[in-house]
């Protein structure tokens, strides 16, 4: 057993090195070689400022724009570090809401986002997706369905025909991967870049 | 339930037994220290390696020094992650600034990684340093995967060798493991997946300023690199705390299907690699076949209440399924599915929140772990969870006609079936004994975050996976407390532990038998009845144990969701 020793500190160091420096020190320097902007996480940049990524979702709450999923991320609160208070789409501390099927403070919170909803929208079913938050709460997506029903709310605030808004969602709206993988989706924050672009004109 | 959607649950079986083949064939070759298309490049690495740590790879071992071997690999293990959290802060690549994790939850940690759980009471982004994510967590990722597959492997060379001593040596199989089978396919696999757009790279925290004007942190950091032998080696610790629901983490439809196939591939592939080494890949087949039945069964139940919903969402009219804690690139079955097999598998990466599935679409993950995660199950423990079944099985089989059982030519005696009964008994003591401490010591009730049975279940969930080592969670349960660091990682150890020991006293016990060539009398072990025989045992012994516990959890909730109760 004794000669098991040796080999019990020095692999595992060696191995250590290759699996935990080595590879991902190596894989850094290739991936940001090969794909630059992915690696960095795909950032979007706008007048020379960072306003986002690509994949990260960021709150909308203003009428001019599509606003996301509502989002369950929190941060730590500023007046007690040992409590947490909401902060949506916190990209430095990811999460989801937890709450069960059976939840008395889900079933509250659904109730009272479908009816703010329906009085912005009384024409169309509510979305699911557009009252439920997401696992991340950074979810960059919303349904199609979920693009449409906003669409009276960000014609009127921006002045804009729905008809040239629709144009704008179908353009912005991704669909299954070989028809089969993944759901349509529409990036909240794309479209809204697409949006300032057309107003802008 | 879409048409759609059933066509990607197909097309993911079809895959995985596509790859069964062609990947047990390769593994064969690198367990059999045989030449392979990699062995131009990596021979000489792997001979460095073995000349600088002393190891002959010419001597094998005796099971207990096997096992002995790989218990001192583990507390080495355990001291590097211990070491680099404690001390993260003044260790380079922390450009976050993160200060030194907490001695309990390093503890905890550790042994989560070490077990090949990684559960986790952190959340990754706001808590450890890129220094911890690659030398602390990636490399056990490595380690604890391919100590798994060699400890499957020397179980498989028990079956297939007849009248020796030894069952192999422990360091050349971790070895070849990481060299031969890890190490490349995650090169490969890491490239691919940043060029899906998960972020690879050492910089700070990215500080943007949203279309509103409002500041976002966006943390980045070496993900893909990590999140490459997360799934491969089934580890499933996130990089960061939503884990595989991060954008970041799996940024695509693409990737999360790359990413459900690699959780699944090399241990499906180990059947193949069983039935090679055997004799007879029939006898391989066969274990998959029994995987299958129960991993569909599964598959259909939680697809099913997933997309059927919540009676609060029906209330409101609201369709679509239940889209709490889902994301929408992945939808109601892609979430699913991927729940269905990180709990199959002891992989533990999440897709979406599991704590917000429906009350029989949660259920179903914890039937999973709680049948000791033995469909394809984690990369080598799934297969000798798996064969510990199939000695009960036969030896049920054998009480039925009144014959010494045997399985592979091997006889199957009263040490094999004591071992084994000792490994599957261990389990329930752990999720079950904790469960029922967790729900009634003041200071562990606290942690629950929802109340009513759901309370319950996030409790059982918790132990479970830490004792099953899967490492997902019903993540609304507050686990970085004191209480919960201790025990889980109690649970942990156990989990990982007094399974691996008896399984290898049996296959040093089994090696040392003679193999006897099979006769009119032997049962047939790669037929119909004897894939429903298996399934038989498992669904009887996993019933009888925790039918009562999940009666009081999910079963119960659903039945009051359905009556209109909420808590």
């Amino acid at each position: 057993m004794l000669r098991e020793i040796r080999p019990a500190i020095v692999l595992l160091l060696v191995l250590t090195a290759i699996t935990g420096l080595a590879y991902p020190l190596a894989m850094t320097g290739i991936a940001g070689a090969i794909f630059p902007a992915k690696a960095q996480g795909s950032l979007i940049e706008k007048d020379g400022k960072v306003v986002g990524s690509a994949l990260i979702g960021q709150e909308f709450k203003d009428d001019k724009y599509f606003h996301g999923r509502p989002s369950a991320t929190l941060a730590p609160d500023p007046n007690d570090s040992t409590k947490t208070v909401p902060a949506p789409y916190n990209a430095a501390n990811s999460g989801g809401s937890n709450l069960g099927p059976t939840s008395k403070a889900l079933a509250d919170r659904l109730k009272e986002d479908v009816d703010k909803l329906k009085a912005e929208n009384p024409n169309a079913a509510v979305p699911v997706d557009l009252v439920t938050t997401s696992a991340s709460g950074l979810d960059p997506h919303i349904s199609p369905e979920a693009a449409q029903f906003q669409l009276p709310r960000v014609a009127k605030a921006r002045n804009m025909s729905e008809d040239s808004l629709k144009a704008l969602v179908a353009s912005n709206t991704e669909s299954r991967l070989l028809g089969l993988l993944g759901e349509p989706r529409v990036n909240v924050l794309a479209l809204n870049l697409a949006l300032d672009r057309a107003s802008a004109k | 339930m879409t048409m759609i959607g059933w066509l990607q649950i197909i097309l993911y079986c079809v895959i995985i037994v596509a790859l069964t083949k062609p990947l047990g064939w390769y593994m064969t070759q690198v367990f059999n220290g045989e030449k392979t298309f990699l062995s131009p490049v990596l021979r000489p690495i792997e001979a460095g390696i073995y000349w600088v740590s002393g190891v002959d790879e010419k001597r094998e071992q005796h099971w207990l020094t096997y096992t002995v071997a790989m218990l001192l690999f583990h507390v080495g293990g355990f001291l590097i992650i211990y070491g680099v959290m404690r001390l993260q802060a003044v260790l380079p690549f922390n450009p976050a600034g993160q200060g030194a994790v907490a001695e309990d939850l390093s503890f905890n940690t550790a042994i989560s990684f070490i077990t090949n759980t990684n559960w986790q009471n952190y959340g990754g982004e706001s808590t450890i340093s890129y220094l911890v994510q690659m030398l602390g967590l990636t490399h056990q990722n490595f380690l604890s995967a391919a100590t798994g597959i060699a400890l499957a492997v020397a179980l498989i060379r028990g079956f297939s060798r007849a009248s020796m001593r030894t069952v192999g040596n422990f360091w050349v199989d971790v070895t070849r493991c990481t060299l031969y089978v890890l190490l490349p396919i995650c090169v490969v696999y890491t490239l691919f997946l940043v060029s899906q757009g998960m972020p690879q790279t050492l910089g700070d925290y990215v500080e943007a300023t949203t279309l509103e004007g409002a500041k976002q942190t966006i943390a980045v950091g070496p993900v893909a690199s990590q999140v490459a032998v997360k799934m491969l080696g089934t580890n499933g610790g996130g990089f960061f705390n939503a884990n595989a629901a991060h954008p970041f983490e799996n940024p695509t439809a693409l990737s999360n299907f790359v990413q459900m196939i690699s959780i699944f591939a090399l241990g499906a592939a180990l059947t193949n690699v069983f039935g090679r080494m055997v004799g007879n890949q029939r006898q391989g087949w066969a274990i998959l076949s029994v995987m299958g039945v129960l991993f569909i069964a599964g598959v259909a139940v939680t697809y099913w209440a997933e997309a059927d919903g919540t009676s609060t969402l029906h209330t409101l009219g609201l369709t679509g399924g239940n889209m709490e804690g889902k994301e929408v690139r992945f939808g109601i079955v892609a979430s699913s599915l991927f729940a269905v097999i990180t709990t199959a598998a002891s992989c533990g990466a999440v897709n979406a929140m599991h704590d917000s599935f429906t009350a029989l679409g949660g259920m179903i993950p914890l039937i999973n772990m709680q049948l000791g995660e033995i469909i394809v199950g984690g990369v080598g423990a799934g297969l000798y969870g798996m064969l510990l079944f199939v000695v009960l099985a036969i030896f049920v089989a054998g009480l039925m006609v009144g014959r010494t059982p045997e399985y592979v030519g091997k006889k199957i005696e009263a040490r094999e079936v004591k071992m084994a009964m000792l490994a599957i008994l261990v389990l329930p003591l752990m999720y079950l004994g904790w469960t029922a401490v967790g729900v009634v010591y003041p200071a562990a009730v606290a942690s629950m975050a929802n109340a009513g049975p759901h309370g319950f279940t996030e409790v059982l969930y918790a132990f479970t996976s830490a004792t099953g080592n899967n490492g997902s969670a019903f993540a609304g349960l507050t686990g970085n407390t004191f209480f919960y660091n201790l025990t889980l990682a109690s649970a942990m150890f156990v989990g990982r532990f007094f399974m691996i020991v008896p399984a290898m006293a049996i296959a040093g016990s089994l090696a040392a038998k003679k193999s006897i060539p099979p006769s009119a009398g032997t049962f047939p072990t790669t037929g119909g009845l004897f894939v429903g025989l298996v399934v038989g045992v498992i669904l009887i012994i996993g019933g009888l144990t925790f039918f009562p516990a999940l009666a009081l959890g999910p079963i119960v909730e659903h039945l009051a969701m359905n009556a209109g109760n909420l808590f």
